[in-house]
């Protein structure tokens, strides 16, 4: 067990070092320059910027040195967006706004969203289930940015007036999180309840539940403890990366709601080309998601005793 | 074995259950499928009755349609199933759940897939015995359990407790379905082919097994299969279901050696015996089973009956009385009747 835990964590390196890797060569591979604008600086600026920086070097030193800082912990500095403040630093500012939303959108996404598939799925074909379905589609099929907006103009003073929730994003008040956390969590809610709908019918449907209302259960416990932990596998799986990506922050609800997020200020370092910022920011993520599969393989044994680690990877 | 148990006695007059003119359709977007179109029959206390019949005779549901388990589009459309003289159809949602489980159990044909893969063996017993004793602590229910386990013929019944189902073997697991069936003592057990998924040599350990457990306990069992063979070791009474309805029912030797029924006799003839000495050929019941979208107004199955006659197509025979108990819908017996045996019997016209 702890063997196939480590051995997992070794895969996990490998994957980080070939992103890091991808990122690098993809990121430079794209043409642009860190400090190109419209207002072109002299060539002699240009120069002096780029060997400050070492982008004067060719590729394969840069590539070399930059994974040499990675071993030691060090992910360079900005060279653009916060001028020679360390990347470390920036994630280290941003992330936490992101993850409490990314959290609490989480969160609601699943209390609400399990339950809900569970009702579908014991309600299967008739109006509840209809209204569901309805709702859950669209959730999965309207763009965030819609969403966002539309939240954003209801809210905060569009329509009749009503201004229940601040327009420009305030770090600590309550009132700034609703609006970004309903909207980030919509689709995770809807995609988590439909998929536990499906993975609830399947369970209904299946021999051990026959025998579970043969030996005289209750209908909730039917539901609750026999079918949901079987239908759990699934939505286990959705949820690990999902995590990730959510905690990391979304750009377009980040934008709409003006929030100082990671997810905004990852894409403003690609259009700026902010190499390191690029790269700092991408192997945070692809190391959050890789851990959070890690994670999800090992809850799966807690969830179902069939499956052990290491089994398949033999 | 320990824990010889003398059989309840039997309160006088009254059948553990009683099924009357039971009618069961599912209701599908093609139609209403009537797979048990009014079948009759009783289960006394201490009984083993077998129902046979090939599949899609409809003779799981009819099981299914007594401990309330049928679901949507399968509904009871008419007649009375009676258990110890309470109509069970009449129970409430309440009620059922007290009724299954026990005071009567079922185990099902495929003991792979019937036990819950997430939960141990042992919480699964448990969890059957807790439904129905509220007041038993977690440590008599685990005694109770392991006991019931040993009673199955499973050794080393603690450390099977703490197992999972994907652990033990498909015998194994068929014992632990019949553990949790008995150990609330029903009165009635529901056995929905449960050897039919098991090697042969495991079918006769269980077989044997049930058969044990019968005797010691006293408990009537229906019996559903569609091996004859299974009826001849474990039956003392068999209904002979096809297309939804019973064509012959009696006692398990009228049924072997003196068949009133040209569907039995196939069915006897299509089975092989080890005791035969002329090598004969199995014989196969030619045709398929009707269609129960739109069942014939006749015989059902006169389209594959070798002796049909014309009123056979028209009409549904009644019910001839041949012996005691023993009784078969069949328009030959009823001819034979009439001229023979001016006591022909009750006529329950069905259908």
């Amino acid at each position: 067990m702890a063997r196939e835990i480590l051995k997992r964590i070794g895969t996990a390196a490998l994957t980080v070092f070939a992103v890091a890797t991808l990122t690098f060569f993809l990121t430079r591979a794209v043409p642009g320059n860190p400090f190109l604008s419209e207002k072109n600086p002299p060539q002699a600026v240009l120069d002096a910027l780029n060997e400050k920086y070492g982008l004067d070097q060719p590729l394969y030193v840069q590539y070399v040195k930059y994974l040499g800082n990675l071993l030691r912990g060090d992910l360079g500095v900005s060279v653009k967006l916060q001028k020679d403040y360390p990347v470390a630093r920036i994630i280290g500012e941003m992330f936490p706004v992101s993850a409490a939303i990314g959290f609490f959108a989480l969160l609601w996404a699943v209390l609400l969203g399990v339950p809900l598939g569970c009702l579908a799925a014991y309600r299967r074909g008739r109006g509840t289930d209809s209204a569901l379905q309805v709702v859950c589609t669209l959730g999965v099929s309207l763009p965030s940015f819609v969403v966002a907006s539309l939240l954003l103009f209801a809210f905060c003073g569009g329509i009749a007036g009503w201004k229940l929730f601040p327009t420009l994003f305030q770090a600590g008040d309550w009132r700034s999180y609703v609006l970004p956390c309903f909207s980030l969590g919509f689709y995770p809610m809807c995609y988590i309840a439909r998929q536990s709908r499906a993975s609830m019918l399947d369970a209904l449907g299946q021999d051990y539940i026959k025998t579970a209302r043969a030996k005289g259960l209750r209908t909730g416990r039917i539901l609750f403890k026999h079918a949901l932990r079987n239908a759990l596998l699934p939505v286990l799986t959705y949820l690990g990366p999902q995590v990730a990506f959510t905690l990391c922050g979304g750009f377009v609800v980040e934008t709409v709601f003006t929030i100082p997020g990671l997810g905004r200020y990852f894409v403003q370092s690609i259009s700026s080309r902010d190499y390191p910022v690029i790269l700092g920011t991408t192997l945070f993520l692809a190391s959050f998601l890789v851990g959070m599969n890690l994670l999800v393989d090992l809850l799966y044994q807690a969830v179902d005793p069939r499956i052990r680690l290491g089994r398949e990877a033999a | 074995m320990r824990l010889q148990q003398t059989p309840a006695p039997p309160p006088e007059g009254r059948p553990l259950l009683e099924v009357r003119d039971l009618r069961v359709s599912f209701f599908t977007p093609a139609g209403e499928v009537r797979a048990v179109r009014g079948i009759t029959y009783q289960v006394d206390y201490g009984e083993v009755v077998g129902i046979v019949g090939e599949s899609g005779s409809g003779k799981s549901v009819e099981a299914y349609a007594i401990m309330g388990l049928l679901q949507p589009p399968g509904r009871v459309v008419g007649g009375a199933v009676t258990f110890e003289g309470e109509d069970v159809l009449a129970f409430s949602p309440r009620a059922l759940t007290t009724f299954r489980g026990g005071r009567a159990a079922m185990i099902f044909q495929n003991p792979m897939t019937s036990l819950n893969p997430v939960y141990s063996v042992g919480e699964q017993l448990m969890e059957a015995l807790r439904a129905h004793q509220k007041a038993a602590s977690r440590r008599e229910a685990a005694q109770r359990a392991a006991g019931m386990l040993e009673r199955v013929g499973i050794h080393n019944p603690e450390r099977r407790m703490r197992q999972y189902p994907h652990e033990l073997s498909g015998g194994m697991r068929q014992r632990v379905m019949i553990a949790m069936g008995l150990i609330c003592h029903p009165k009635l057990l529901i056995a929905d082919e449960p050897t039919t998924a098991l090697d042969v040599t495991i079918q006769a350990q269980i077989l044997e097994l049930m058969k044990d457990l019968q005797r010691q306990t006293g408990m009537g069992i229906l019996f559903i299969t569609h091996n004859l063979g299974v009826v001849a070791e474990l039956c003392h009474k068999v209904c002979v279901m096809y297309a939804g309805k019973l064509v012959e029912q009696g006692a398990v030797d009228d049924i072997f050696y003196r068949p009133g029924h040209p569907y039995t006799e196939g069915l006897l003839r299509s089975m092989p015996r080890l005791d035969d000495q002329e090598r004969r050929r199995l014989i196969p019941i030619q045709g398929t089973p009707v269609d129960l979208l739109d069942p014939p107004a006749g015989c059902p199955f006169a389209p594959r009956c070798p002796h049909a006659m014309e009123v056979c197509l028209g009409r549904m025979p009644p019910y001839v009385e041949l012996g005691p108990g023993h009784r078969s819908a069949c328009w030959l017996r009823v001819r034979e009747g009439l001229s023979t045996s001016p006591a022909g019997g009750e006529e329950a016209s069905h259908g």
